[in-house]
């Protein structure tokens, strides 16, 4: 609650500042820095190098990567042809090649998974309860997690007669189960740690957006007898549409993107074998640079387009950024 | 809260009830699910490996709750504290750098005005879209050509110059800091330099914590930029050395997971101390 008080009043004030702030530039305090030569190249001055090591590592990538993806280069010898959209044709007409795609659906369906969750727990947990900083700190701190130790964690959880089938044989549900030995249950299981790790991130997302609503709505609503449900629908849900946007256009993106627990946790055996995690084999084991790069070229398509559709769907009005 | 003991009104007054105990019943079994996992490799890792190839159930408690010899086993066996410099190394350097990199970044934008800014902003904006792991393929064809694979260079780079993240944290900050500062500074002689350094910087302290504090996180966490361009083993940061160290330890459960609870632990007692702006970096850092 202390959070809302404190952003309510400081939302005018910020507003303000520009009204205040931009004529006085037009009036120079000192006419001679005005017009002094280095004041044109100071700007530049200070974005040297983040705009070298921006342009360094990312768009000579994605333009080399552009190139890459028409050539059969192996990534290591000096000759390479250019072998027109060959590798394109290769991935969609290999089924291999594009069968790891549908592993994406796991993923997309987990990712629906956790932003319900994450709802309901931001919701529940902007009330006011006992322990609440408790639950809190429970429900983020798998996010801060290191990656390979979650893989890890998980990979003695799911072992035959390990602490799932544990728990399990207390309900009554018998049975040591091979978790990540068939393609439909290891995925179905590396899902599931993707839920139990990013819930946290998103739930403080929806957290943070639903403290910002200032307080006296709350009060009104109850006042005009609103219950929990009511006030859900009619105060939460439309002032966090942007997170929510945000959450759905990362989880698109992040399950096509999927690399880290499956690579640590069955290093793509057994069917679950990702995108990401082909890319990486096809250019850094099979020498297979080209194919490789038609296959990132493909999933930054995709991405993009997402990000588009999205950003036509839900109109973004907080990019101000000039 | 009276007991409901007037039957005239049993709905408002029951409802909530139940509901407050669906809600902490709730809350219950979600931190089950989230501490069960950790507290079990916990277990593990105090238990002799015998305890654990005998079969027991991966619940059962370990005889000897002072048992670190598994800890040992890892922090040496898995080059723990070599890891553990060489992620302190790359943090170091990474961190300041972003916070140098995107602090005048977002200095240069906010307060001048110079032809191509808008083309500048929209690099950086553009640049927000490409997710690294789809570009990999090629950045690693461009850091080969620097001869830095293999270099704790590499990742420190990469991390510096892929940041955008903390560039719009600052960006927003430094808007809230009002001109007439800089200006009066300029009246009394400062240069542009001086500026920066002497009064933009040091108001900015906020928004560094919160990127140090997003960043170090993520940086002492990742896997596949250490992965990809350190392969060398004495370059190994704590989740490269993790990650090599279930190699000879295949089966030693008790092992691998006293490594595991190593690497886990730092970060715990951050959270702990720093819970606050952990929560505030990350839903700052994301949203931006």
């Amino acid at each position: 609650m202390t959070d809302t008080t404190s952003t309510a009043p400081s939302t005018p004030a910020r507003q303000a500042a520009p009204v205040g702030r931009r004529p006085r530039r037009g009036v120079p305090p000192t006419r001679s820095w005005r017009d002094h030569p280095l004041r044109r190249i100071t700007p530049w001055l200070f974005l040297l190098a983040p705009l070298a090591l921006l342009i360094t590592f990312t768009y000579v990538p994605v333009g080399n990567m552009i190139y890459y993806s028409f050539t059969d280069w192996d990534g290591v010898s000096p000759d390479r042809s250019v072998v027109g959209f060959d590798n394109y044709t290769q991935l969609f007409t290999r089924p291999e090649l594009f069968r790891v795609f549908f592993v994406s659906f796991y993923y997309l369906a987990a990712s629906a998974v956790q932003i319900v969750i994450a709802l309901y727990f931001a919701t529940v947990l902007s009330f006011d309860l006992r322990f609440r900083n408790f639950f809190k700190g429970i429900l983020f701190f798998p996010y801060l997690i290191n990656g390979v130790a979650i893989g890890f964690v998980f990979l003695y959880f799911f072992q035959d007669g390990g602490t799932l089938d544990s728990v399990l044989s207390w309900f009554g549900v018998g049975g040591d189960h091979a978790w990540l030995g068939d393609p439909e249950s290891a995925n179905t299981s590396l899902a599931g740690v993707s839920v139990w790790r990013f819930t946290g991130l998103n739930f403080v997302l929806f957290l943070g957006a639903i403290q910002s609503i200032p307080g006296e709505l709350y009060e009104a609503a109850q006042l005009d007898g609103a219950s929990r449900r009511q006030q859900f629908r009619h105060i939460i849900a439309p002032s966090i549409r942007p997170v929510l946007s945000l959450s759905v256009i990362l989880a698109i993106s992040g399950s096509l993107a999927v690399f880290e627990i499956p690579y640590i946790m069955t290093g793509g055996a057994t069917g679950t074998s990702t995108f990401v995690i082909q890319t990486v084999k096809l250019a850094f084991q099979f020498n297979k640079t080209g194919l490789a790069s038609a296959c990132a070229v493909v999933l930054l398509l995709i991405i993009l387009v997402i990000t588009w559709i999205q950003r036509r769907l839900v109109p973004d009005d907080k990019v101000d950024l000039v | 809260m009276t007991t409901p003991t007037t039957h005239d009104r049993p709905t408002p007054r029951n409802r909530p009830r139940i509901g407050t105990a669906l809600t902490y019943l709730s809350l219950l079994v979600a931190s089950l699910v989230v501490l069960v996992p950790l507290v079990v490799v916990f277990l593990t890792s105090l238990k002799s490996s015998r305890e654990v190839s005998d079969g027991g159930s991966a619940l059962s408690l370990p005889h000897d709750w002072l048992n670190f010899s598994n800890y040992a086993t890892a922090f040496h066996d898995g080059e723990m504290l070599r890891a553990f410099g060489n992620t302190a190394f790359i943090l170091l350097f990474s961190i300041t750098g972003t916070v140098l990199i995107g602090s005048m970044t977002a200095y240069a934008i906010d307060r001048f005005e110079f032809r191509l800014k808008r083309t500048v902003m929209a690099l950086f904006l553009v640049a927000t879209l490409v997710p690294g792991v789809t570009t990999q393929v090629a950045t690693f064809q461009v850091v080969n050509s620097f001869g830095l694979v293999d270099s704790r260079w590499a990742p420190i780079l990469l991390y510096m110059g892929t940041d955008i993240v903390s560039i719009y944290i600052f960006l927003q900050f430094i808007r809230g800091i009002p001109t007439s500062l800089d200006e009066a500074a300029r009246l009394d002689g400062a240069n542009t330099f001086t500026i920066y350094r002497k009064i933009i910087f040091p108001l900015l302290k906020p928004a560094i914590a919160t990127v140090v504090i997003v960043k170090g996180i993520t940086t002492y966490n990742d896997f596949y930029i250490p992965f990809l361009y350190m392969p060398s083993e004495d370059k190994g940061t704590i989740s490269t050395a993790l990650f090599r160290f279930k190699g000879p330890f295949g089966a030693h459960w008790e092992a691998i997971s006293a490594g595991a609870i190593l690497v886990i632990l730092p970060t715990l007692l951050i959270f702990l101390f720093l819970q606050r702006y952990i929560y505030n970096g990350f839903a700052q850092g994301a949203t931006k």
